[in-house]
């Protein structure tokens, strides 16, 4: 069945074909229409879920987790300070070993307080233990909602959905919506092997000491390592009953090329164009797409950028003083790759706030990494005003 | 059950013991008889979700367990909403017929954890809720809550400073959300407390039972004091035993004898520096709090 929704009812319609049996949420821009969606897909009895309407988002991931650790498949979603807010318990569900899925449309942190996109929310989770997915259309959101659940509860660890704020959330494409029954073939109902359960009682997440506590830190490393392989394979196995697959990154038009850009999200799309644009100029030049930031596909990226000369990559996002995250990441990916295949890497700094990434963004990164003399290799912002 | 005797009161609790020994409660503690005797009236099929406060300890570390029933832990500030996920997550796989239970003291109820208390009791969540009150944070070494009691000692009210505002009135506080049943309990009245906790084991929507909670470090009073002083709080009118249901139709549970306040407060260290003055203003204070709670008891009758 196709469907023109926008990338918030997407989610809503990807919840609801993963039959999510508790959602607790809480209203914040530009996340609340995924809310609403699923308060009437509730009330029309299209999906057959708990929706408990809680004050806060601190409380809203704290009702999944209750859920989640009474054996429920389980779903939120937020935004910005809604995420921050949320940020102990963050910790709670993946140290918890609960495969909770938050769809977190990106917006920018506050002050001065903002609506727009960027990705400051979400990466500032970035050690929690949460997988990371960032999407690129409302398609990869549809497919990815559904993914996420069965990849969450392969690991144990919970999955965090990310869209860019208004760029996807509040823009209808045509999706495809898997049907139901396929759907539930993909993804059995949830079991859980350790929940609460009375014949058998246990306490979870209480006092853990010097002896151990290390020891679920491994584990949950473990799960994050192994969630490598199964999202790849996971992928794979959608693309086989659903004809679609995204991988964890996406080279794109890399054959040969002198510098390949580094992007993530919808900034991927306008990327895909310009270097369009600029091989049927002659120039080779190529994308490379980051679709999941944790897992970190390490090995993928070095092997997409080995020996490639130059690279740029564009942060929709900032560290402060340091410079973009994904720019972190992917340097300390290659600090110990041979010197002769190692490329000069170039970071660049655009979109904060939900500033438009145009061609014109696009242009100049590739100007800026294909002519270095004048571009500074750590960090670059573009169309900063005076 | 033992033959009844007549005058002889017989407590009908049941002999099964669901919590076990070795937990890490210290001696007196009024928070592990609380819970010893709440699982023995909830049963086995109860989910206990338990906030950081003593009891995050009491149960035991890792793997270990005292409780005998599911323990979820949980964050500070979340003991009802959790409580409601747990719930929510149950009810949708099909298991009723079980009791969810947070368990929380009073900074996770009082302080930390109101906002979702608060949002819990005004959607009426199917949970039961017991506050075991021990007047402050006696977990991380007595810090004043709001549920500490004008007058008292505690690490972050020392020296000359003792604690100068009253304490929050929980109940009322439910009370005005129209909560369908808030009861206060304590330990030296079993037959009362163990009506309480049949109670908010059988009735559906958000019920909160607040157990005043002896703590003899904590209160500066000894082990062997905890039950005695939970009589006098109730006999000097301090914790008068009431319940509402529904916001509006108090009852009063026992006629409190009016002993005087400083046969409460001299038993307890926390109060040892209150002078004549102090205590005739704390005692004046007791009085007019109960006139307040018997013009309802009549008003709602």
């Amino acid at each position: 069945m196709q469907k023109v929704l926008t990338g918030n009812q997407t989610v809503s319609w990807g919840v609801m074909r993963a039959r999510a049996q508790v959602i607790a949420a809480y209203p914040i821009t530009p996340q609340t229409t995924i809310i609403e969606e699923l308060a009437n897909l509730v009330d029309e009895g299209k999906l057959e879920a708990s929706f408990i309407k809680v004050e806060s988002e601190h409380s809203a991931l704290a009702g999944c987790i209750g859920a989640a650790q009474a054996g429920a498949r389980t779903f939120t979603a937020t935004s910005a300070q809604g995420l921050a807010l949320m940020h102990e318990l963050i910790h709670w569900a993946s140290l918890g070993r609960l495969p909770i899925v938050l769809a977190d449309v990106n917006r920018a942190m506050a002050p001065g307080w903002t609506i727009w996109t960027d990705q400051n929310d979400s990466l500032s989770q970035r050690d929690t233990g949460w997988l990371q997915f960032y999407c690129e259309s409302n398609q990869e959101v549809m497919d990815t909602a559904i993914q996420a659940f069965k990849i969450a509860e392969i690991v144990k660890l919970p999955v965090m959905l990310v869209l860019d704020a208004f760029f996807l959330s509040h823009t209808a494409e045509a999706v495809d919506i898997p049907e139901p029954e396929e759907v539930d073939k993909f993804l059995p109902p949830y079991e859980a092997d350790l929940k609460v359960d009375f014949d058998n009682p246990r306490a979870f997440s209480g006092m853990t000491g010097v002896d151990i506590y290390q020891e679920f830190r491994y584990l949950q490393h473990e799960a994050m390592n192994e969630a490598l392989t199964v999202t790849e394979k996971v992928d794979q196995e959608y693309g086989k009953q659903f004809g679609r697959t995204y991988g964890l990154v996406e080279p794109y038009r890399c054959e040969d090329a002198e510098a390949i850009i580094v992007t993530t999200a919808t900034a991927t799309s306008t990327a895909r164009e310009v270097i369009d644009q600029w091989r049927d100029r002659g120039e080779s030049v190529g994308l490379l797409k980051i679709r999941t930031f944790r897992p970190f596909p390490t090995e993928l990226v070095r092997e997409a950028l080995r020996g490639v000369p130059k690279v740029g990559i564009l942060d929709r996002n900032i560290c402060p003083g340091f410079g973009g995250i994904f720019a972190q990441e992917i340097k300390a990916s290659m600090y110990d790759m041979e010197e002769k295949f190692r490329p000069d890497i170039y970071g660049f700094i655009a979109g904060l706030g939900g500033r438009d990434i145009t061609p014109d963004t696009i242009n100049e990164i590739l100007e800026k990494t294909i002519h270095p003399e004048k571009t500074e290799k750590h960090l670059n912002w573009i169309a900063l005003r005076d | 059950m033992s033959p009844q005797i007549p005058g002889q009161i017989t407590y009908d609790i049941p002999q099964q013991e669901i919590m076990s020994s070795g937990h890490l409660a210290c001696p007196g503690c009024g928070a592990s008889l609380c819970m010893r005797i709440a699982l023995k009236i909830f049963g086995p099929r109860t989910v206990l979700c338990v906030p950081a406060c003593c009891w995050a300890v009491i149960d035991g570390p890792f793997p270990y367990s005292a409780a005998g029933v599911p323990v979820v832990h949980c964050a500070f500030e979340t003991a009802a909403i959790t409580a409601t996920g747990v719930r929510h997550g149950l009810d949708i796989r099909g298991i009723k017929d079980c009791t969810v239970v947070a368990w929380a003291g009073d900074g996770g109820t009082f302080d930390i954890g109101f906002g979702a208390l608060s949002a819990t009791v005004e959607r009426n969540e199917n949970i039961a809720y017991v506050c075991y009150d021990n007047e402050a944070y006696m977990n991380t070494g007595i810090q004043r809550s709001s549920a500490t009691p004008i007058g008292a000692w505690t690490s972050t009210t020392p020296g000359e400073h003792p604690k100068e505002e009253p304490k929050k009135n929980l109940v009322e506080i439910m009370a005005a959300h129209r909560i369908p049943y808030v009861a206060t309990a304590t330990v030296a009245f079993m037959d009362d407390l163990t009506r309480k906790l049949k109670r908010i084991r059988d009735m559906e929507g958000t019920r909160l039972l607040h157990i005043f909670s002896p703590c003899p470090p904590g209160h500066k009073s000894l082990e062997s004091d905890s039950i005695k002083i939970s009589r006098l709080a109730v006999e000097t009118k301090v914790f008068p035993l009431y319940e509402i249901e529904n916001g509006l139709k108090y009852t009063l549970n026992h006629k409190p004898k009016g002993i005087p306040v400083q046969e409460y407060t001299r038993l307890q260290g926390r109060f040892k520096h209150l002078t004549e003055e102090d205590l005739k203003q704390m005692q004046q204070r007791v009085d007019y709090e109960w006139d307040v709670l018997d013009k309802r008891i009549s008003l709602f009758a």
